[in-house]
């Protein structure tokens, strides 16, 4: 057993770094209060090769491996979690389409994803169905060459200004996946604005009023319902929403660690402060282990192995659970300043609580990482625990 | 095919604790299966057996028995070995 990043990984890992601080942390306070990115922004983004992450080469993407893909939600999470949110989302549909796209779809979708020339938005939430994805009510009928949707979606990250969305509708009482143009007749989209956190993320409600597209554009088959392409995407998702709160807890470190080193009170600074230390020390050991239970899924999805799916749900479960904690004590520790906008530490707070519901809620984790505990877990034995502890 | 059936068997009896699954058995009739088991599923076949599940095969007749994941995993090993 070898824990480490490859040199490549490294180098990697440090020009995310400098991008990030170069880039993305100067703005990413301004994009929060004006709930904009600038396109200029997304651009440089694109320019990295960042948009291509997942998508290989042969189709103009940067291949990454799953670690260093990671790597680079963690930084883009520590900086802004409303570009982390840009990273997240249009890598579900990049993925979705190289994993179940045909031939055509890919040949026609992948470059311009991959080079940022067409946003991806996923839509699967609906103002009545969110953790109950099965139950979304947006339907699909085949009317000769063409599917004929409607149906709202709401809360669809990028929405706002995506150019490409991969939307889930009942189709012949099956949950399938459909691949709507911004321009196709029938579509139609309306800004959501005044949200807790990720306010930079442009989310939108998209309405699809008999909303037309080629058949073609039918994502996976429709024998597996959600299992394909949202099952897959959410894998995607919910991997990159883990990093991504790895980053936060770090940002909230790096803060915190800085503050309380400079932060005088009672003729002492912060930092020789014992409850304080503690608030340190959580903050830590939590961004570790949950840096660490990310890097164990990314290592299961670089080997195929079916287990990263559960994995990844108690990566994800973690590390959005002590984002949201470390976030919580960085304000305690900044005081007033930490409730001011004068600190991107409040900016944490409001993203973190985001990411305990996104990509399946702190609760829905719960129920089912449980059952998946009694599932690896031989009660009838004396081998109690011992496939958990693998 | 024996060794196919014996790792399928083996990979199903986490889910289906309890119960003894015969070749020819319904999994999707027994009810706690869901769209995380159907995507392990897929995957374990995949990774098993170093096949590529493609559209085509998302078939949920080609999953729902012992005997259909041994069939589709002989008929992809034949096909993509041919190609």
């Amino acid at each position: 057993m070898k824990i480490e990043l490859t040199p490549e990984q490294k180098q990697a890992q440090a020009a995310f770094r400098a991008f990030v601080e170069e880039e993305i942390i100067p703005v990413a306070d301004q994009n929060d209060r004006e709930e904009y990115t600038p396109p200029g922004l997304i651009e440089k983004i694109a320019q990295q090769g960042f948009l291509g992450a997942l998508t290989p080469p042969e189709y103009g993407g940067s291949g990454m491996d799953m670690i260093t893909f990671g790597l680079l939600n963690e930084e883009l999470g520590r900086g802004c979690s409303s570009m982390r949110s840009l990273m997240t989302v249009h890598s579900m549909v990049s993925h979705a389409l190289l994993r179940w796209g045909n031939k055509q779809q890919k040949a026609r979708w992948l470059p311009d994803l991959a080079s940022g020339t067409v946003l991806g938005a996923f839509g699967l939430s609906e103002p009545d169905a969110g953790s109950d994805a099965k139950s979304i009510e947006t339907t699909a009928r085949l009317d000769g060459d063409y599917y004929v949707l409607n149906g709202i979606k709401k809360w669809t990250t990028y929405g706002q200004i995506a150019d490409l969305f991969l939307i889930f509708a009942q189709c012949d009482g099956k949950v399938s996946a459909f691949l709507v143009d911004k321009d196709a007749p029938g579509f139609s989209r309306r800004p959501i604005k005044g949200m807790l956190g990720t306010r930079a993320s442009m989310l939108a409600e998209l309405r699809l009023h008999d909303c037309r597209i080629p058949r073609e554009n039918l994502l996976g088959g429709k024998g597996f319902g959600l299992a394909s392409v949202a099952t897959s995407a959410l894998d995607i998702g919910r991997y990159s929403v883990a990093w991504g709160c790895v980053g936060i807890a770090q940002a909230c470190l790096e803060a915190s660690l800085k503050y309380t080193s400079v932060r005088r009170q009672f003729d002492a600074y912060l930092k020789e402060h014992q409850l304080i230390q503690h608030m340190i020390t959580d903050m830590i050991t939590n961004v570790k282990a949950a840096r660490l239970l990310c890097c164990k899924a990314g290592y299961l999805k670089e080997s195929g192995d079916p287990e990263t799916i559960m994995e990844t749900w108690i990566a994800k479960y973690f590390a959005s659970t002590i984002a949201a904690r470390a976030a919580n004590d960085a304000v305690q520790i900044h005081g007033a300043n930490g409730c001011s906008e004068e600190y991107s530490v409040q900016r944490y707070l409001r993203d973190s609580r985001v990411m305990e519901i996104i990509e399946g809620s702190t609760q829905i984790q719960q129920i089912t990482i449980a059952r998946y505990g009694y599932q690896e877990t031989d009660l009838t034995g004396n081998s109690v625990m011992l496939k958990l502890n693998a | 095919m024996q060794d196919i059936r014996n790792k399928t068997k083996a990979f199903l009896a986490r889910f289906f604790q309890n119960i003894d699954l015969g070749d020819d058995e319904d999994i999707f009739a027994l009810g706690f299966v869901n769209s995380l088991f159907a995507m392990q599923l897929v995957l374990f076949v995949e990774n098993e057996f170093g096949i590529s599940v493609e559209n085509e095969d998302l078939d949920i007749e080609n999953f729902r028995t012992i005997n259909a994941i041994v069939h589709l995993v002989e008929r992809k090993t034949t096909t993509q070995m041919t190609v």
